[in-house]
């Protein structure tokens, strides 16, 4: 079993869920598949899917709703 | 001049523009920033600054309480908010009101009718403003707003009452379209402006996007001619010029008269700019919305009338009234800004935050460059990717845009991707050119030629 991290392609404000009154993309605990989405990152005023490379358990979010993140750093963790 | 310190509500190029008006009349200004802005021009620019909150637009820029506090704290007696942000929020213009600071800006009241845009189309009817055939207010219901829709003819436009600026706007081709989207648009609405009301207006085919702007002191208004703003992507203006170069000059007459009539309906005290649709086939014109505070392309209409629109704006909001009368605003040449943003044209316009290594700006006579960059600056990524405007002024248009041509060549902003190739061919098409444009044809032109910009 391996710990993957994903990270965040961009630079920005991350949000956990495509709308504000809508569930989010995964929650921990949560089965994913490499390509599942699992958050979003909006990057001056426009949005990116982040996507997972890893397929496994989401054991963990690194970064909450609303987060701000640099290009590169964890989001969350997949064990595999 | 009684506003002796300004608090400036706002960021980016705006914050740089408003800190340079504010000291030419020698007031002192404060600006508030977030935490990714503490390296900003602007707050590099201001006699102060105040760190209100992180990142995060709602935790800073948004965040009322510390704006106020950071107010009090300073001892600011006006607060300008620049566009976007808290430019037309009528409660925060009460609350700095409230405060005991001057808004420079209309009043919360005024800003409350035209940023409901149902209200603003009621209020432009009975100032007998022709507006774009629809609803007559907001739709209630479904049953009823299918009539309206049927009645109106597709294709049409599904808008968000609280919307505004391109924002909240759905095309719908068929009733079974209405019929799915109306629900979703007002979902989408009251998630993103608190409000879920719906108007519906007739989709003008090939219209072009005129703007007069005012400037009004509570008594008098005058317009300060006009602005076309038709080459757009995803809703938002890229290329504007003034005058606009399609209007015939008896059309021009009524639609300023038609701005100064609204303008004046309701009392309008500081700088605004009233939006247009004009049908250049059957040279109708149409009212769409009002907008109450500063505009990005206010610096067109600078460069064609030697107005100083940020200055007049401080000046109406320290109760001075207008100082010049309709004739004195002469049009003189002709002037296009273009609007360079940290994205990457051949990427789809993929957002390019970076840092800017070096900054090479063009200079010569009718050139201006009003922007928040410099040599060493890192761009932050949390906000919107204006960079700069490029604005040119000559003696006809065609001038301007040869201008233009010759500037956008010595501008460099190394290290980062910018929109500047595309305004580079755009100078050099054909349609551009000879002005055949609507607010369609550069989504189009995109489709076809955005591989080809490097």
């Amino acid at each position: 079993m391996s710990t993957k991290q994903i990270l965040s392609p961009l630079p920005g404000i991350f949000y956990r869920k495509p709308s504000p009154d809508e569930p989010n993309y995964k929650n921990e605990g949560d089965t994913v598949a490499e390509g599942d989405v699992i958050g979003l990152v909006e990057v001056m005023k426009s949005f990116h899917e982040v996507k997972s490379d890893a397929s496994g358990t989401l054991s963990a979010f690194l970064v909450e709703n609303e987060g701000a993140v640099q290009a590169g750093q964890s989001l969350a963790e997949v064990d595999g | 001049m009684t506003i002796q310190k300004l608090l400036i509500a706002n960021r980016g190029e705006i914050a740089v523009r408003i800190i340079r008006a504010a000291r030419e009349l020698g007031i002192r200004t404060v600006q508030v920033h977030s935490e990714a802005d503490a390296d900003s021009l602007a707050v590099k620019m201001a006699d102060e600054a105040v760190n209100i909150g992180p990142a995060q637009v709602s935790k800073s820029y948004l965040n009322v309480d510390a704006i106020l506090q950071a107010a009090k704290e300073t001892g600011a007696d006006a607060v300008h908010p620049g566009y976007g942000f808290f430019s037309e929020n009528a409660d925060f213009a009460d609350a700095v009101v409230a405060a005991g600071m001057c808004f420079v800006g209309p009043s919360g009241d005024t800003i409350r009718l035209m940023g409901d845009k149902v209200a603003a189309r009621k209020a432009a009817m009975a100032a007998d403003v022709p507006t774009v055939p629809g609803s007559d207010g907001r739709i209630d219901d479904m049953i009823a707003a299918r009539k309206v829709v049927e009645e109106i003819g597709f294709p049409v436009m599904i808008k968000a009452a609280a919307g505004g600026g391109g924002r909240g706007i759905r095309v719908v081709a068929s009733l079974e379209e209405f019929d799915q989207q109306a629900p979703q648009a007002s979902a989408e609405a009251k998630a993103a402006f608190g409000d879920g009301g719906l108007y519906i207006e007739k989709m003008i085919g090939r219209a072009r996007h005129i703007e007069v702007q005012i400037l009004g002191d509570g008594e008098r208004v005058v317009h300060c001619h006009d602005r076309e703003c038709s080459l757009q992507r995803r809703r938002q203006k890229v290329w504007e010029e003034a005058p606009s170069s399609s209007l015939r000059d008896d059309v021009r007459t009524d639609l300023c008269a038609a701005a100064v009539k609204l303008a004046r309906a309701v009392n309008y005290s500081g700088a605004g700019t009233v939006e247009f649709l004009y049908d250049d086939e059957t040279h109708e014109f149409y009212f769409i919305e009002m907008n109450t505070r500063i505009q990005v392309e206010h610096t067109v209409t600078e460069a064609i009338t030697g107005i100083d629109l940020v200055r007049e704006m401080l000046r109406i909001a320290d109760g001075q009234p207008l100082r010049m009368s309709q004739e004195d605003i002469q049009v003189r040449g002709h002037a296009i800004e273009v609007r360079i943003n940290a994205e990457d044209p051949a990427q789809n316009f993929m957002p390019f935050p970076g840092l800017v290594a070096n900054l090479t700006l063009p200079g010569g006579p009718g050139v201006r460059f009003d922007g928040m960059i410099y040599p060493g600056y890192a761009i932050p990524p949390y906000y919107d990717s204006l960079l700069g405007k490029l604005i040119v002024w000559d003696t006809d248009r065609e001038a301007a845009i040869n201008r233009l041509h010759r500037a956008l060549g010595e501008l460099e902003i190394e290290g980062v991707k910018t929109t500047k190739p595309l305004f580079q061919a755009l100078a050099n098409d054909e349609d551009v050119r000879m002005g055949r444009v609507n607010t369609r044809w550069l989504e189009l032109w995109l489709e076809k030629n955005a591989a080809k910009l490097q």
